[in-house]
């Protein structure tokens, strides 16, 4: 399954992320990190949308998003 | 997470070493820190990390030093290419680039920039253009579009009180020492991909000895422009880009 891991304590809550997500699957949470800003997640429910685009990742102005891609399963996720 | 296992996962994106692993002090959504990585990326790529003096400038990305993991040279406001300039010459094997903002390059440091493009000094130069002064409270700066309302014209900018905004990447490839010059923006995944490529591309004309490399990012400061983070990067689409339009205005490689 490929997946995001957001580095909570980094992220400032631009949610650049969502909106450059191409499955739409990242929000904001309503977590607030020690610096007091609402953390972005993607939610339990749409985790397995997750295609590891890295386009999120590439947007966070912060670098807070690291990616990791399925090798086996891409194919199927495309889908 | 228990789904680890039997599936094969490969990590795809992660920074670069050769950007600190600190937090920056940039406002949410302020796009200085989606450039820093792509230097640090292209840096890296050249294998150029250990032999870079980089010289960063006055505004918000004075503290580069902190973020970018190469020997910086602190430069008084505007004058970056002036430093640059002294450190290449006396460094003749250093690659150096300058990093800049609109109201340090295309302000108070004009000279500079034209003089050292003029003089085809083999440096690069990162600019990087919100259209407005970020660190001292959002003044006007030369690159403040028509009508965008800053502390000092609140009304909007007005073109026959006080001009235009000035297109620094065609200025720049009007001049006959310069080898690259190209606007780039940020905004979607697609742009990010021609920034690298311009970005890329101005440090290889260093790198070759080819002359002055220069390319102008177009990036959003939300805090200034008093809009969220979003819909600042929304404007780039919208309003930057007509106004500065992306392109190569100059390759040298291309007019052989």
């Amino acid at each position: 399954m490929s997946r995001i891991v957001i580095d909570e304590e980094r992220c400032k809550g631009c949610l650049l992320c969502a909106q450059v997500c191409p499955k739409t699957i990242i929000a904001a949470s309503s977590r607030f990190n020690a610096k007091g800003y609402k953390v972005a997640e993607v939610p339990e429910a749409a985790k397995d949308k997750c295609t590891g685009c890295a386009a999120c990742a590439q947007m966070c102005p912060d670098v807070a998003i690291k990616v990791w891609r399925s090798v086996k399963s891409k194919a199927k996720e495309n889908d | 997470m228990s789904c680890q296992p039997d599936i094969k996962e490969e990590l795809v994106f992660d920074r670069p070493a050769a950007l600190a692993d600190v937090p920056t002090h940039y406002c949410p959504g302020c796009q200085h820190g989606v450039i820093h990585r792509m230097v640090a990326e292209c840096l890296e790529e050249f294998g150029l990390v250990e032999r870079t003096i980089a010289v960063s400038s006055i505004g918000c990305s004075v503290f580069l030093y902190n973020y970018i993991l190469v020997d910086t040279v602190e430069a008084p406001h505007g004058r970056a290419p002036a430093v640059a300039t002294g450190v290449k010459r006396a460094r003749t094997d250093a690659f150096v680039f300058a990093y800049q903002g609109d109201g340090d390059l295309a302000s108070i440091g004009l000279a500079e920039i034209m003089h050292a493009a003029n003089r085809g000094e083999r440096i690069s130069i990162v600019f990087v253009n919100n259209t407005v002064y970020g660190m001292t409270g959002g003044q006007m700066a030369p690159t403040t579009m028509i009508g965008q309302k800053t502390t000092t014209c609140p009304a909007g900018r007005c073109a026959e009180r006080e001009g235009g905004p000035m297109r620094m990447a065609e200025i720049i490839a009007s001049l006959d020492g310069v080898a690259y010059s190209s606007r780039v923006a940020v905004d979607s995944v697609k742009h990010m991909a021609q920034a690298k490529r311009a970005l890329r591309r101005a440090f290889e004309v260093q790198v070759k000895g080819e002359g002055f490399g220069f390319v102008e990012f177009l990036a959003t400061c939300p805090t200034n422009w008093r809009v969220s983070a979003v819909a600042a990067n929304e404007r780039v689409a919208k309003e930057m880009i007509p106004g500065f339009p992306l392109g190569v205005f100059k390759d040298a490689a291309k007019e052989d």
